[in-house]
């Protein structure tokens, strides 16, 4: 049987992360499933935790009335989901909705943000993996904004 | 067979229209006899009494006897070419440049990355490969579209999924109208496929920026840019070289390219006056 720890050291997002990193995460980490349309979470809502994708897809939406939602885009396997249990006020910027079956590694936020003040090497390595994702979105929001293909 | 001289169209009738978006279409041509090309060239199309368009050849390179086209309407000319009908006659000049390196890619892996109406030229490509599946390794295809409505060749785009010897990964920028696929940019697909950077071979086409932005994604998979190839597109009128309007840097796009080595031209696309 597979254990947590092997599922999240493999996890793209751990890449490279030290065997006590890894121990120090699973200490926090749970694992989760969503069907086909389930809700993950709402925008508003409280990030009470980010999750490291293993199957699946889900869209980030964003309700804009009268349009209904809008995917802003997809994250798959491999992918992580959500920044804003980082940041406060910890809560949710867009809707997060599993567009097939998915199952993850759901990390509690409160868990992990106390270990990382408390052990600022684990912090600085999950900050800048962080920090690398959100650098990856911001350079893809500016292409997907020059709109090339028009 | 070409025409006689390269100066001269060839009168081809209209076979079969066939649209693939909104403002997209594939015309295929009756050469009345074979009409080789490499998967890459493109020919200057002449709508007699309007004008000349250089448009790259997006059919099949293994079946010489039909030859097609994919053309997004833009200009008075493609917009023209749209009212064609079966049995309309268009001159042909070409087939004219130089190729995607479909041969010396062979024993390696492929990958192929194109946006919006760029999986045109690519697609002659592919078809090569297919046809010679056995002598290449993983064969990868990432495409990039604004809508799910702007996506080409969506029937064929199935086809090639099904197969189990073509990865296909396919992502819009803009999901709508029920779009259960992908929604990110054709960039965010670089990190889908296993592939090993030394031996894999990319060929790029698509918008400038977008071949910008999936060469900064390769060289962070750490793939030697020697290793990717692009195709470019200028204002092409002769064809031969001769003219100078598709001169970019020391290079003549109809001539030297369409398609050239990145590094060639890496160089002259950070110029911007270029």
């Amino acid at each position: 049987m597979e254990t947590l720890e092997r599922i999240v050291a493999e996890h793209p997002f751990a890449k490279g992360l030290k065997d006590r990193d890894v121990k120090l995460m699973v200490g926090c980490a749970s694992n989760v499933r969503f069907d086909a349309g389930e809700t993950i979470f709402r925008e508003g809502e409280e990030a009470k935790q980010f999750y490291l994708l293993r199957q699946g897809r889900v869209a980030l939406e964003m309700f804009a009335a009268p349009r209904g939602p809008i995917t802003i885009m997809t994250l798959e396997d491999g992918e992580v989901l959500g920044w804003s249990w980082l940041f406060p006020p910890y809560r949710w910027k867009f809707d997060a909705r599993a567009l097939e079956l998915t199952r993850a590694i759901a990390l509690d936020a409160e868990c992990l943000r106390n270990k990382c003040e408390q052990d600022h090497d684990l912090g600085y390595e999950l900050l800048k993996r962080f920090a690398l994702m959100i650098e990856q979105r911001l350079q893809a929001t500016r292409f997907q904004l020059l709109n090339v293909y028009a | 067979m070409p025409s006689a001289h390269p100066m001269v169209p060839l009168p081809c009738s209209v076979r079969r229209i066939q649209r693939e978006t909104h403002d997209t279409f594939s015309v295929e041509l009756s050469p009345g006899h074979e009409f080789p090309f490499v998967a890459g060239q493109f020919n200057m199309l002449y709508w007699f009494g309007v004008g000349e368009v250089a448009i790259s050849i997006s059919g099949d390179p293994t079946k010489p006897g039909r030859l097609t086209h994919t053309i997004r309407s833009v200009g008075s000319v493609t917009q023209g070419l749209q009212k064609l009908k079966p049995g309309d006659v268009l001159g042909v000049r070409g087939p004219f440049g130089k190729g995607w390196p479909v041969e010396t890619a062979a024993g390696g892996d492929l990958m192929f990355v194109a946006g919006g109406v760029g999986l045109a030229p690519l697609r002659p490509a592919i078809y090569y490969v297919l046809a010679n599946r056995k002598r290449y390794g993983r064969v990868v295809l990432l495409y990039g579209a604004r809508t799910p409505a702007d996506i080409l060749y969506k029937q064929e785009l199935e086809r090639w999924r099904a197969r189990f010897d073509l990865q296909v990964h396919v992502t819009v920028d803009h999901g709508t109208g029920g779009w259960q696929g992908r929604v990110g940019v054709v960039t965010s697909l670089i990190s889908k496929p296993d592939f090993d950077p030394g031996s894999t071979t990319v060929m790029i086409c698509g918008p400038e920026v977008m071949m910008r932005f999936t060469e900064a994604e390769l060289e962070k998979r750490e793939l030697p840019p020697q290793n990717i190839y692009i195709s470019v597109e200028r204002n092409m009128k002769c064809a031969l070289g001769l003219c100078g309007h598709c001169q970019f840097g020391p290079t003549f796009i109809c001539k030297d390219g369409p398609v050239f080595p990145y590094e060639s031209l890496r160089r002259f696309l950070a110029i911007r006056e270029v």
